[in-house]
């Protein structure tokens, strides 16, 4: 085992795909996963990424493409003789065997006759000493969730998958296990899959995000890198939340410019896609919290070189941290501003008159034919209200 | 290992209100009618057979209690090959049932996919004719000269079960074999069902689980599927067992006086000798056996242990 894991541990998917019938789960799909990172499959249910998931551990078999660990074809291996292991949605503990049984599961089937010293290393490294004896329905959810990943780490496996582990914990518990695997991860150094449908989850845990969509990758990169840099609709609504709006491109160089409800909106070129041409359509997208509100009497203070935008705000709703806006501009488009409680201005309130200005780096444009509201479905289905 | 966390005590229900005398007892009206059931066609006869077992008389003089337990020893003495041809026969056709019902239970449970209504079905429709016409039908099946026989014969198998004591003189009918068969064949369904509902409530995910952890097909299934298949194993060996030690129609219908089951006693006893005290007291002895080995199988298999 150690061998294998010097000799390098990618996981490589080549041209994956899976159909059932005439659905297509996952299109033909690239991906590598290199070793020793925390890797998420991010995506709403039903985008193929558990499917994904289940192919990498055997549970599914492919319908094209390969799978292959450290150079190793392992496509058409069975799941008992991979070197990846598994922590299921429901845990899937055996109910007939004690907690400590349970973990030694995967040590005894490999012919290992004395698993208590490791055992005892597992339960502490789970902080579950105490329990080693009870039956898994005696233990709470955080409890058996804490279990099931002991009784996958405990085989050393080259890769672990987590096939969206704290989907029935409750949201504080969800945090702490959140941390709890990420110092897991850390401290033991194996490849982490993690298939989940939590944006937030995704990107306090992982390295690196792929954004799974209809069965195709959507985007890959590391979390700030996706946040900043949506490349398309859907990236940019799925994670956070976007305001888009709808443009012109007036004319292209460093700073392209373009108008937009009457205005003139500028971004780094950098940040266009490179199919973007001067007159075709662009859709300008810019982070809620990256945007200043300030009432339209005290417009003259905004220093110049920022993108502005006039409108009204019609909605307002306290956060504690954050205060988050509604404003509708002149042309009609619904944005979002989320100011931070420092100095509140006691006038911005619902039906004041406010210009909302940012720099004009932190605007991106994204390709104008695909649906401004994909990937906003969620819980941030503000748009849709509006 | 120590337990350091002490399961917590109960807390006082003070200040509960107590629920009006009419509302506590609401339970017992309810259990009235299963009471009074079990009290009438249970626990009455059972009192009435007791003190028939102890009884002494003939029907002409009439019977009367003369505590003479006698009876049990005579009884004992004089059928014990019947006991022991009952327990061997039902314990022989349970096995067998087992044997022939879990294939089946696991392949309706876990591949019949959308088959498994009809199959089921399938396995119930032979209760849709009567037991005897079934048992009677199989007297039919296992007729000297039928297609069944011929074959077997052909194939020698009879020599072999003939060596084994099974069969003889080149016959099926009216052989240990045949009354086996029919035990196995009338009491299939009783095993097959409940292993069904014990296979189906095992969650698939763990045989992933297991798969994933490195067992094989087979370990799998001798680690999981099995342990938690017990509590069907369990109840489908007693539900077959019980019934099958206590019968006499395919002894009667299958079998020959060689070959003839405790049930044909007590059966004979009751109706035709007319000797009330003997078959009484067998039918004590038959229930003590039983209720003793299944005891000590349900001991051993320790299914309480399971959830």
């Amino acid at each position: 085992m150690t061998q294998q894991q010097t000799a390098g541990g990618d996981v490589r998917l080549t041209g994956i795909s899976k159909t059932y019938g005439s659905f297509t789960a996952v299109h033909p799909l690239d991906l590598t996963v290199p070793q020793g990172s925390f890797f998420a499959l991010l995506g709403a249910s039903g985008c193929g990424k558990t499917t994904t998931l289940r192919m990498i551990a055997g549970l599914e078999d492919a319908t094209t493409g390969t799978v292959s660990l450290g150079g190793r074809d392992i496509t058409g291996l069975p799941p008992y003789k991979r070197p990846v292991n598994t922590v299921f949605q429901s845990y899937a503990l055996f109910p007939h065997l004690d907690v400590s049984e349970n973990i030694a599961f995967g040590l005894r089937r490999r012919g290992i006759r004395s698993v208590k010293k490791q055992v005892g290393e597992m339960l502490d490294l789970v902080q579950l000493g105490d329990f080693a004896r009870r039956k898994p329905h005696r233990l709470s959810g955080g409890q058996q969730q804490r279990v099931a990943v002991a009784r996958a780490l405990i085989n050393h496996p080259q890769v672990l998958l987590l096939d969206e582990p704290l989907g029935a914990l409750d949201l504080k518990l969800r945090r702490r296990m959140q941390l709890e695997l990420k110092r897991i991860q850390t401290e033991v150094g194996i490849t982490f899959i993690h298939v989940t449908h939590d944006q937030e989850e995704a990107m306090t845990m992982a390295d690196t995000v792929a954004v799974m969509n209809g069965g195709r990758v959507e985007q890959l990169g590391a979390p700030a890198d996706l946040y900043e840099n949506p490349r398309t609709t859907f990236v940019a609504n799925f994670l956070g939340t976007s305001n888009l709006i709808g443009s012109e491109i007036v004319s292209m160089g460093t700073d392209v410019v373009v108008s937009a409800g009457g205005g003139k909106l500028r971004l780094p070129g950098g940040r266009c896609p490179s199919t973007a041409r001067s007159g075709e359509k662009l859709l300008v997208g810019v982070r809620p919290e990256k945007i200043s509100l300030t009432r339209t009497d005290d417009a003259a203070a905004i220093p110049d070189g920022r993108n502005r935008i006039a409108g009204r705000i019609t909605d307002s709703s306290f956060l504690g941290v954050s205060t988050q806006y509604v404003v509708e501009s002149r042309s009609g488009t619904v944005l979002q501003v989320y100011e931070q409680n420092i100095e509140r201005d006691s006038r911005l309130v619902p039906g004041a008159e406010v210009v909302l200005h940012w720099n004009p780096e932190h605007t991106f444009g994204l390709d104008a034919d695909q649906s401004v509201h994909a990937g906003a479905a969620g819980a941030e289905g503000l748009e849709e209200a509006a | 290992m120590s337990v350091t966390e002490a399961p917590p005590a109960p807390p006082a229900r003070a200040g509960a209100r107590k629920p009006s005398i009419r509302r506590r007892l609401v339970p017992y009206w309810l259990l009235l009618p299963g009471i009074l059931w079990l009290l009438v066609f249970f626990a009455l006869p059972m009192v009435y057979q007791a003190s028939t077992s102890v009884q002494t008389g003939s029907l002409e003089k009439g019977f009367e209690v003369t505590w003479h337990f006698r009876t049990y020893w005579d009884a004992l003495a004089g059928y014990y090959p019947q006991f022991i041809r009952s327990l061997l026969y039902a314990g022989t056709a349970t096995l067998l049932c087992l044997l022939l019902g879990y294939p089946l239970a696991y392949l309706i449970a876990f591949k019949a996919g959308r088959w498994r209504n009809l199959v089921l079905v399938l396995v119930v429709a032979p209760f849709f004719t009567s037991f005897l016409i079934r048992t009677l039908a199989w007297k039919t099946i296992l007729a000297d000269g039928g297609a069944v026989v011929d074959v077997l014969s052909t194939l020698h198998v009879l020599d072999v079960t003939a060596w084994l004591g099974w069969t003889e003189n080149n016959r099926v009918l009216a052989t240990p074999m045949a009354v086996v068969c029919g035990l196995t064949y009338n009491f299939l369904p009783f095993m097959i069902l409940p292993l069904y509902t014990s296979l189906e409530r095992i969650d698939g995910r763990l045989h992933e689980a297991a798969g994933d952890l490195y067992a094989t097909p087979a370990t799998t299934f001798r680690k999981v599927t099995l342990p938690l298949s017990m509590p069907g194993v369990v109840s489908g060996t007693l539900l077959t067992f019980i019934p099958a030690s206590g019968d006499y129609v395919n002894a009667e219908l299958l079998g020959s006086t060689d070959t003839k089951m405790v049930g044909s006693v007590i059966q004979s006893q009751f109706l035709r000798v007319l000797d009330y005290p003997t078959a009484a007291a067998l039918s004590f002895i038959l229930m003590a056996v039983v209720l003793l080995v299944v005891t000590v199988h349900i001991r051993r298999s320790g299914t309480e242990d399971l959830v």
